[in-house]
């Protein structure tokens, strides 16, 4: 069984700063941290490879540093990670994300299960996962806290808010966790040893013969207009006087607002 | 400070400071007051390798020294040093198989050992032969191919969780020195049961048993080393793990110290921190100055140790000696620090200040320790003449 991990290296703290005149965020001595959620989707595919047998691989898309995030992974046990790097690839959005990251899988070829984290703790958007499956063409089942594979169909528990589902999908498919799905193992001194001397290669943009127009910003139909912190609500208005002045007034005013 | 570690060193420490935090620390409250095992952390030791920590490769270990093996009980004990103590004692168990065991005895233990699937102890501590092992009472005799074991041993690290035993005992009495052998033992071997879990001050986490021989069998293969080589093993194994407890005793120190560093740091008193009043700083100072003394010598005997140094007694006495002090002296300026607060179970540093003291006492008294320094001194210097 072979499974794929997408990962995301993120700033290291819910600090971090918006850069007023850009509306990006300020990462300059923020120090980078696996995804959370994505730490999540390595557990669960490296305890399916020890159930199912197969390989794990990790991709990441992102700035050569992003080395050391895949070094991590194969401190705890991946057999294979390949970093997805290129100028061409700087201010994607999550749609070129996707289509980068997708191309990369369809580059590395054979796979039964593509597995990512529920969302990044920075851009919250929950759409890469989703993303990747669509230009992949293949089912997709988010939220997952539980799965189960038999003879090629995976069941899948999706942990939504206020209940929990049951969903069975035919392989292959793209899942993404939750983090109430597993208990993240810990490295090893000799997964660290081989991590060490693990070779990562670069892919560009070429590599994943990914088209000119699809990737980065260029690639990107989303554009960030504005980011700004909206107003504190303010603090109400209290009625005085007898019941019947306190609805009158109540009905005043919502008449004057056109609430009814 | 840089302490120029190597790569693998840094991720050793690295490791075990992740358990230590993640996995030790959410625990090391609860497991003082039950004196329940540290399973959870022991496996995540295990799955970080470290349990095999000065086991060679080929029997599944990563091939560390006494500097490694050091440096993972410090990080350790800077969080707990019961916790820690499970540890370093299953490094002291294996210790006399390392250096004494045949191929086949390493083949025997050692994998399972690296692998953290049993925990090792060390036997040699009796009622009556504590600093004095010569008044040894634990007796093997000879059975055609076996050794028939009756004795008991008291205060054994790990005793009754370990599986594996290294166990002094006399195999002929008249001949003093000579006449005592080291064997592995199994947990589970007939004759051989664990007396009373103790009750104790601090390191509470770990645990303290009794080992109980009624006639018990061992077969010849199991002895380590030759017959009368008992001593011999015991001292090699002690002289080698000894740096272990103080790397222990330097953990529990800087612990203390980082406690009494964040306190001063938030106690107001007279309306301002007490970080800023002189005569905390001046204790902050010297902890901090002491700790660092006790942690380079720790360092700088480990590495004797491992360079393969004849001096191995003396440095490792030494190191022991002055940082189990250094943790006592550290532990008790902390909880003065805390003043009150200091005194009560709410704060980590009471539990440090128990912790520290038995690493004045065990693995050889402080005392002992001065003698074992003294007689090297003297050895050196008619060597000389």
């Amino acid at each position: 069984m072979n499974i794929v991990v997408c990962i995301k290296q993120v700033p290291g703290t819910t600090q971090v700063k918006i850069n007023p005149e850009t509306n990006t965020l300020i990462r300059e001595g923020v120090e980078s941290i696996l995804n959370p959620f994505d730490e999540n989707a390595i557990e669960a595919a490296l305890q399916l490879r020890d159930k199912h047998g197969g390989k794990v691989t990790v991709i990441t898309m992102g700035p050569p540093q992003a080395v050391n995030a895949l070094k991590d992974t194969i401190a705890l046990g991946v057999d294979e990670a390949i970093l997805v790097s290129d100028r061409a690839f700087a201010g994607s959005d999550t749609w070129a994300t996707s289509y980068t990251l997708a191309s990369t899988i369809k580059k590395i070829g054979a796979f039964d299960l593509v597995i990512c984290g529920k969302q990044a703790i920075d851009g919250d958007t929950a759409q890469v996962g989703p993303g990747v499956s669509e230009f992949l063409n293949i089912p997709q089942v988010t939220f997952a806290v539980g799965v189960e594979i038999n003879n090629g169909v995976m069941k899948v528990n999706r942990l939504l808010e206020e209940t929990n589902e049951i969903v069975e999908v035919k392989l292959p498919a793209l899942i993404t966790v939750v983090k109430q799905m597993n208990t993240p193992r810990m490295p090893s001194f000799k997964g660290k040893m081989k991590a060490k001397s693990a070779v990562i290669p670069t892919w560009g943009a070429k590599d994943i013969n990914a088209e000119d127009g699809k990737i980065g910003q260029k690639g990107s139909p989303t554009s960030v207009v504005k980011i700004f912190t909206p107003p504190p609500k303010g603090g109400g208005e209290i009625l005085s006087g007898s019941v019947d002045e306190m609805v009158d007034a109540l009905v005043k005013k919502l008449r004057d607002r056109k609430v009814c | 400070m840089d302490y120029g570690f190597t790569e693998e060193q840094k991720m050793v420490q690295e490791l075990a400071r992740k358990i230590a935090v993640e996995k030790a620390l959410p625990l090391r409250a609860e497991l003082d007051e039950t004196g329940h095992f540290p399973w959870e952390v022991v496996k995540a030791l295990a799955e970080a390798n470290l349990t095999g920590i000065h086991i060679e490769e080929k029997y599944g270990g990563i091939g560390g020294g006494t500097l490694e093996y050091c440096i993972a009980t410090e990080e350790l004990s800077i969080i707990c040093g019961g916790i820690a103590l499970a540890y370093a004692a299953t490094g002291l168990g294996t210790m006399p198989i390392i250096l004494f065991g045949t191929e086949e005895q390493k083949q025997k233990y050692l994998p399972d050992i690296a692998a953290g699937k049993k925990l090792a102890a060390f036997g040699l501590t009796e009622a009556n032969a504590g600093s004095d092992a010569g008044g040894m009472q634990t007796t093997a005799k000879k059975d055609g191919d076996y050794f028939i074991l009756n004795g008991t041993k008291q205060w054994i690290t790990n005793g009754g969780e370990a599986a594996t035993y290294s166990v002094i005992a006399i195999t002929d009495r008249k001949k003093g020195a000579r006449g005592a052998s080291a064997f592995i033992l199994e947990k589970d071997m007939p004759g051989f049961t664990f007396g009373k879990k103790e009750n104790k001050m601090g390191i509470r986490a770990s645990a303290t048993s009794e080992l109980v021989f009624q006639d018990c069998r061992v077969h010849k293969s199991q002895m380590l080393g030759r017959e009368g080589m008992g001593f011999i093993v015991a001292m090699k194994t002690l002289d080698r793990t000894r740096p272990g407890i103080a790397a222990q005793a330097v953990g529990i120190a800087q612990g203390a110290l980082n406690e009494a560093l964040k306190y001063s740091r938030q106690r107001e008193q007279f309306g301002a921190k007490i970080s800023t009043f002189q005569a905390v700083q001046h204790m902050l100072a010297d902890m901090a100055t002491q700790v660092e003394a006790a942690r380079c010598l720790v360092y700088a005997a480990a590495r004797s140790i491992d360079s393969g140094s004849k001096e191995t007694s003396k440095m490792s006495a030494m190191c022991k000696l002055f940082a189990s002090d250094t943790a006592m002296k550290v532990t008790t300026d902390a909880v003065q620090i805390f003043g009150g607060y200091g005194y009560m179970k709410e704060y980590p540093v009471e539990k440090m200040m128990r912790d520290a003291k038995i690493t004045q006492i065990y693995e050889g008294t402080n005392q002992i320790q001065r003698n074992v320094i003294a007689l090297e001194l003297i050895k050196e210097l008619a060597a000389k003449k």
